[in-house]
Order: C-alpha cells, then structure tokens, then sequence
C-alpha cells in the first residue's frame, strides 16, 4: 500500500507540510518494499486557483490510497474521497514521525474537510 | 467618451468622484457602477430600478454515459474546475470561468453548458443620470463576467463614466479595458502613493490615458504630486481635505448639491477630462528617454 505525505523536503527526515494543496512535494511511502519516491508539487505552488483539486489528482495518480497532511479543504477532500484515498491529518514534525504514528494507529481518519478553502 | 474612475487603494473616493461627476455632467450621462462586489453609487444617486436582468456564466455538465475518462477536459482547465479521476469527473462550478474550452476538447461530445446565475444587472433612473450595477451573488468569486455584463450597457454615444472596484486584479483590468480615459484617485498618505504606483502600472500596460485627483489634498504629505510630476502624470485636480465634503458623504449627498462651490471643481475635472480645458502634463502612455514633451490633453 502507498502513502502520501504533504512535505518540503525530500526524504523522510523532511518537515510534514500542514499545508496539502501547496505542499512543494508529497512524499509516497510504499509499505511493502519500504521505498518511497518524491512527487512533485511544485507547479501548484502558484496555481491561481484549485491547487487543492489538482493536489489530489497528483496524489491519485501516484497511486497512494492514503494521504497523511497537515490540513485538508473541502474541495481537496471530495477529490480524494471519489478516488477512494483516506485521508488522515497530523501535526507531526517530520515525514518519518507520521509514518510512525500512523503505523502505530494513533491516526484518526477524517470524514470531512478540516478547514475551510483557502486555508492559510 | 468612456471615463474609468479607478483607485489601486481602496476608499481614496472613486465613487465620491464618480457621483458628483455624472451629476454635474448632467442629462443623458450614464453612470455604470462596476464595483460589483459592494455597488455603492445607489447611496448616492438614488432611483427607481427600471430593470433588471439576471447574469449567468455557462458551466459544465457531463454526461457520465459517454464519458471515457479520458482526462482531456481537466488538463486544458486553466482554473481547475474539473477533476477526472479514473471514470469519474468532478466539476466544480464555483472554480469555472465559462470559457467553454472543455467542452470543445472533450473528444466524446460529453460536456455541455448549463447557465449557473452569478448575480444581476439592474437600471435605475436618478434624475437626469442613468445608472447601471451590478450586483454579484453573495458566495459568487467570480466577478469580471458580471462586469462585462454591466459595461454591455455602454451606449453607443453619450458620455459614459465608470465607478471601478479598488485594487488592481482581474475586476479593474475587466472594468479599465476598452475605455477612453482612466481617472486614477488617491490620497496624499503612503499608502495612497504605493498603490498609485500599482495602478500607474496598470494603466499604463492597458495604454489607456490617464490622469491623477488628489482627494483629501493637505492631509498627508507631497509625495503624490512629487511622483507626478517626476513620473509626468498629469494631477486633473486636487479636492481639499474638507470636513463638509465628508458629512455630506455621511448623509448619502452628493458634494457638488450640498456644497454649491464644488461644483465647479467637478465640472472644472470633467472639462479636463473631456479635453476642454489645457492642464499641465502631457498624455504620453509610457515615459521613453524623454521623447515625452510636456502638452496638454
């Protein structure tokens, strides 16, 4: 199974990113072979509008089925719901710290959106 | 002629100079009020409503039945108002611009447009002045369609003047576009002057003439007019910072009927305007090397 996480960085030492839509990359962990490649975000980062909507289409197409992030909108939230991706928030410091509280099952899976669009 | 009074900062007194310029340019003047988001020309010019007419932008609908999930509709969304997710396309209208363009790439024939209102266009008649706003829906972001609804009411003679909404983003460029004269109005503070610039800025890639009123004149400092001078914009006139002029504005009354002598400082700004009366400054679109020679509008 693969999940995406929203960062900064590049491996998984790197700050998870509250922000989903605007995040520079995701980071998509495969649980079976432990591996994880960067996906980039970058183009989003000056989208004038809908980088939630095109975040998740990103995350979709890297064939994640789980999302951990900081945040996540309305619209974002309803894109990843139609392509059947859990989404989980957290306010872990790091990718690696995420990982560990999801495995750990100390996540809670959102139902809805956390904030509201245009957040921050 | 089509007179754009626009701002950059907001609250400097575009719609105090639009007003008062529509009365006291009189009969047969058209007042558009583009300020869609918080028309406000009403308070001051008050009518009856002759009519009103609904604004809607086409949005896309798809027929999931032949829809293939190619994808084509939601990489050509520019504003990404369509998300294509294996079979499944999610539209959302409050993103879309009404361009039309996924139903044109959809090699299936599955998009077609369905009007989605944004708001109205309404006339009202105040006294010799016809004005026209727009009032966009509450919980609508996009406002230029309903602009350009509202300017459609450009007659084809006649002097026609245009409140704009503040700023410099899509609503100004939607509103100063295809006009004849921008009267740009600011204030003598910092602020004032840093979005001057912007709207100096603005104008001038628009290539439409323009000159500057100082509202409030002798309440900040001389920057404005040192800017002006240095930058070769003409200032069609300064309204002194008069505590009257804003009880007036208070009162919902327009400067030139409470307050008799401003009605030549009006009509003194519309001659200008109108190329009646010489100013000092010229009208040179961009300032090149000096190829600009002080003149007159």
């Amino acid at each position: 199974m693969k999940i995406a996480f929203s960062t900064s960085g590049s491996d998984l030492n790197a700050p998870l990113d509250t922000r989903f839509g605007r995040a520079a990359k995701f980071l998509v962990y495969d649980t079976e072979t432990s591996m994880f490649q960067g996906v980039d975000n970058s183009q989003n980062l000056t989208a004038a509008q809908g980088a939630g909507i095109q975040a998740a289409q990103t995350v979709a197409a890297a064939g994640a089925q789980v999302l951990v992030t900081g945040h996540c909108g309305p619209k974002a939230f309803r894109v990843l719901a139609a392509a059947g991706i859990k989404v989980y928030t957290s306010d872990a410091p790091t990718v690696a710290a995420a990982l560990k509280l999801y495995r750990e099952g100390k996540l809670k899976e959102s139902v809805e959106a956390d904030v509201e669009g245009h957040w921050a | 002629m089509i007179i754009a009074v626009a701002s950059g900062k907001g609250g400097t007194g575009k719609t105090t100079v639009a007003v008062n310029l529509a009365r006291v340019r009189g009969a047969g003047v058209r007042l558009l009020d583009c300020d869609v988001e918080e028309p406000n020309a009403h308070l001051f010019l008050r009518g009856e409503v002759t009519g009103s007419e609904t604004v809607s932008l086409p949005v896309p609908e798809v027929d999931e039945a032949l829809c293939d999930g190619c994808g084509a509709c939601s990489r050509f969304c520019e504003y990404k108002a369509l998300a294509v997710l294996a079979k499944r396309v999610l539209v959302f209208p409050e993103l879309c611009h009404g361009c039309g363009g996924c139903m044109r790439v959809c090699p299936k024939g599955a998009i077609r447009e369905v009007p989605k209102r944004i708001g109205v266009v309404e006339t009202l008649r105040a006294g010799e002045v016809t004005l026209v706003q727009g009032r966009l829906d509450v919980g609508v972001a996009m406002a230029p369609p309903l602009i350009r609804a509202v300017k459609a009411k450009v007659p084809d003679e006649g002097d026609v003047i245009l409140d704009a909404p503040p700023g410099t983003s899509c609503p100004v460029i939607a509103t100063l576009r295809e006009t004849d004269y921008v009267v740009l109005v600011t204030e003598p503070t910092p602020f004032g002057l840093h979005d001057l610039k912007l709207a100096v800025a603005v104008v001038r890639e628009l290539k439409v003439p323009f000159g500057v009123v100082v509202n409030r004149a002798g309440s900040g400092d001389d920057r404005v007019r040192e800017y002006c001078r240095d930058e070769w914009i003409p200032v069609l006139c300064e309204i002194p910072d008069d505590r009257r002029v804003a009880e007036a504005y208070s009162r919902g009354e327009l400067a030139v009927d409470a307050l008799p002598e401003y009605r030549e400082v009006f009509q003194t700004l519309f001659d200008k305007i109108a190329g009646r009366e010489k100013v000092p400054g010229n009208l040179c679109l961009k300032k090149e090397g000096g190829s600009c020679e002080p003149g007159v509008i």
